[in-house]
């Protein structure tokens, strides 16, 4: 056992605290889930792309670094910590990119990959419908072949997907034999959002950002180049991308250990009154982010020496997602009567951003599969239980 | 950076399990509640098997017969004890009185008792200045005791004697009084700090193991206990029931780990780090100890079903070496000042 870093690890680590205090916005940009914000947060993609920040982790041909996993870890702890802005451009990095690796043609990566590292394309997720959420795999939009045109018409709807009012594509699940039983029959799609016959409303978020969308496909044409896998294979590549969502790279422990930084600050500032429950909220909340980042640290051991955590990336979600709401409510807490102030009011405690994360917080025991799912799977899958 | 054990500790891990589930099955852990006061571990085979596979002397110095080793070799090791709740005082022997003794100790005191506790041949107990009541004490042929401002060592047969009842019958708890000419002094008291913090640790570690147990036979019973014709463990609510206690478990574990690792290298942050292992370790394996007695139902509220042993060990372990509350206000104290 060794917890340290090595040298080669620090430097990076040096290089990316540099580039940060150089380059990170001195004011917080507007939320990223509201037209302005959004746009103003693709410019902070492009800058973070220029200098070959925006995707560490991936080879150098596509924009990246080649850094390790644990250089990855790095940067993200970095990053959050200089209070850096939101990545917009994440579900296409982290969930649609792995797949990529993964599944796509050397063409697609070729064309996809580097026009998601410099965020010319900005990816949002298809998977949750009206009618199937937790139950995914009961989704009915569908793909219909078209021979002549040789690709797919898309007819259905597409729901909660996040920034879908900004962004330029999708990935997602459509049904193209409907005859297979529920999870056969699926292909993984790729569809420009500019295409003929989709629409995209935007919906007001609980926080009141328009932050999620609803789509539209109406026999909307994409050719064959835009499958992701093969034809019929699409939950198998789906299920790739949501363990990557459920796992770390969607959340690292550098989030959450910044976050219950700006957690003990806020203790500091606004603690002498609260009393003992909320000291011991608030020293929770800070070592469950510790927890967290120690847990992480031997799972990418594992992942790094070849054991595959598989289904245990559900403890995961479980952790971080339920953890986040502890911290927002301990923050809330301290602030008492000042936590309901938001945006402009005159009053608002570091500009109201406990409450705007609390409210985001309570999303994450729902996303990626909702807490009850995940506890199915861990049940089922680690622990062996029988499904029915 | 490399957050696992290596082969040689997990090879050791796994001989220490396999030994013990031998030796130290529900028998053992049965004759320990049902032993008369004077007998407390029956014939010793237990503590010579584990003195034979050089537990005992993991942290004995090498020059005194031992293996020289520390907190990181050995906590794998108190795991597998907690798995089996052995009753054995074998975090006070090895986890908190060997290495005192060898880092404190006159040399001619050294001599006397580090080779004994490598060979199996003496338990040494106890007494810190918070938990005044001593483990293991009728069994003990050495306690040491941290009188706060300093360490004294009394011979076993010395010792005056009062038991106290706990609810884990396992557990021999005893008020312990000497006449002071008895007593010798061993060492300063601010040796007494890292003894406590090493309790803490092995205690944390034993109650991974424990829960780790709890967790174990429950979803095994869970799997073929039936009714609605079906096995109990289909049923959503008792799945999330034992997906809530293997995540709080499998977080606790890595944060013991970590406390052994920064023991072992004698980091800054060790004390508070051993604190946050004991929170953990407590709050999880109490968590999982009720979810266990819930999804077993009325069987388990019974002395006549064997997952009482181990909860009760639970109750007792997780306010011992100081419970979640203290550990949790430790880390306070460091991180958001007093």
């Amino acid at each position: 056992m060794d917890l340290t870093f090595g040298d080669e690890d620090e430097a990076f680590r040096a290089e990316c605290r540099a580039w940060l205090a150089a380059n990170v916005p001195a004011a917080p940009l507007p939320s990223g889930d509201t037209s302005d914000g959004f746009a103003q947060h693709v410019e902070w993609e492009k800058l973070l792309f220029a200098d070959r920040w925006s995707v560490v982790s991936w080879p150098e041909e596509y924009g990246g670094r080649g850094a390790s996993l644990w250089q990855w870890l790095i940067f993200e702890e970095e990053y959050y910590r200089a209070g850096a802005p939101q990545r917009v451009t994440q579900n296409g990095i982290f969930l649609l990119a792995p797949t990529f690796f993964e599944f796509g043609t050397q063409e697609q990566k070729d064309h996809y990959l580097p026009r998601m590292a410099a965020a010319d394309d900005l990816w949002c997720q298809g998977w949750s419908e009206p009618n199937a959420g937790s139950d995914l795999a009961g989704i009915t939009s569908r793909a219909v072949r078209d021979e002549a045109m040789g690709g797919w018409r898309l007819t259905g709807q597409k729901t909660w997907t996040t920034r879908g009012a900004f962004c330029t594509d999708l990935f997602g699940l459509f049904r193209t034999d409907p005859e297979a039983s529920r999870h056969k029959g699926l292909t993984y799609f790729l569809v420009p959002l500019d295409t003929e016959g989709v629409t995209v409303r935007g919906v007001g978020r609980l926080d009141g950002d328009e932050g999620f969308a609803e789509v539209f496909f109406e026999d909307a044409f994409v050719p064959d180049a835009n499958i992701l896998g093969d034809v019929h294979q699409g939950w198998g590549v789906a299920m790739a991308t949501t363990s990557s969502e459920r796992g770390l790279t969607l959340r690292s422990p550098g989030r959450f250990m910044a976050a219950t930084a700006r957690l003990v600050d806020l203790y500091r500032r606004h603690g002498a009154t609260g009393g003992a429950t909320l000291r011991d909220q608030v020293i929770q909340a800070w070592m469950d982010a510790e927890a967290y980042q120690l847990y992480t640290l031997r799972d990418v051991t594992d992942i790094v020496e070849g054991r595959s955590p598989g289904a245990r990336s559900s403890l995961n979600k479980l952790w971080w997602s339920e953890m986040d709401v502890r911290i927002h409510e301990a923050a809330l807490g301290l602030l008492g009567p000042l936590g309901e102030l938001v945006d402009d009011a005159p009053d608002a405690v570091d500009a109201g951003a406990w409450m705007k994360g609390f409210q985001f917080s309570l999303s994450g025991p729902i996303y990626a599969g909702t807490n009850e799912i995940q506890r199915n799977i861990v049940a089922e899958r680690v622990l062996g239980l029988p499904r029915k | 950076m490399r957050f696992a054990f290596t082969e040689d500790q997990l090879l050791f891990r796994d001989a220490v399990r396999d030994a013990l589930a031998k030796e130290a099955g529900p028998d053992h852990l049965r004759a320990a509640w049902e032993a008369p006061t004077a007998a407390p571990f029956g014939d010793r085979k237990v503590w010579s098997t584990l003195a034979d596979m050089g537990v005992l002397g993991l942290t004995v110095p090498e020059a005194h017969g031992g293996m020289g080793m520390n907190e990181l070799d050995l906590v794998l090791l108190l795991e597998e004890t907690g798995r089996v709740a052995l009753p054995e005082p074998i975090v006070e022997t090895v986890a908190v009185a060997a290495p005192l003794l060898a880092a404190v100790a006159p040399a001619e005191l050294q001599a006397e008792w580090l080779p004994r506790i490598a060979a199996g041949d003496a338990v040494i107990a106890y007494r810190s200045a918070t938990q005044p009541l001593v483990l293991g004490a009728d069994a003990a042929d050495l306690l040491i005791v941290d009188g706060g401002d300093g360490l004294v060592a009394v011979p076993g047969h010395a010792l005056h004697l009062e038991r106290q009842t706990s609810v884990d019958g396992a557990r021999r708890l005893f008020a312990a009084t000497w006449t002071p000419s008895d007593a010798v002094v061993l060492g300063p008291g601010s040796a007494a700090a890292t003894a406590f913090d090493r309790g803490a640790l092995g205690s944390a570690a034993q109650l991974l193991g424990l829960a780790q147990h709890l967790l174990d036979v429950t979803v095994g019973y869970v799997k073929q206990r039936e009714q609605f014709g079906v096995p109990i463990g289909s049923f959503q609510a008792v799945k999330h029931h034992l997906a809530d206690a293997l995540l709080q478990l499998e977080f606790a574990r890595p944060v013991v780990y970590r406390a052994a690792y920064s023991m072992a290298h004698g980091l800054d942050t060790r004390s508070r780090d051993v604190s946050m292992a004991k929170c953990y370790a407590s709050d999880a394996a109490t968590f999982v100890a009720r979810q266990a007695l819930q999804c077993h139902g009325a069987i388990a509220y019974t002395v006549e079903y064997d997952l009482h042993l181990w909860m009760k060990r639970v109750w007792a372990l997780s306010a011992s070496w100081g419970d979640a509350a203290f550990h949790r206000e430790r880390v306070a104290i460091d991180v958001l000042g007093s």
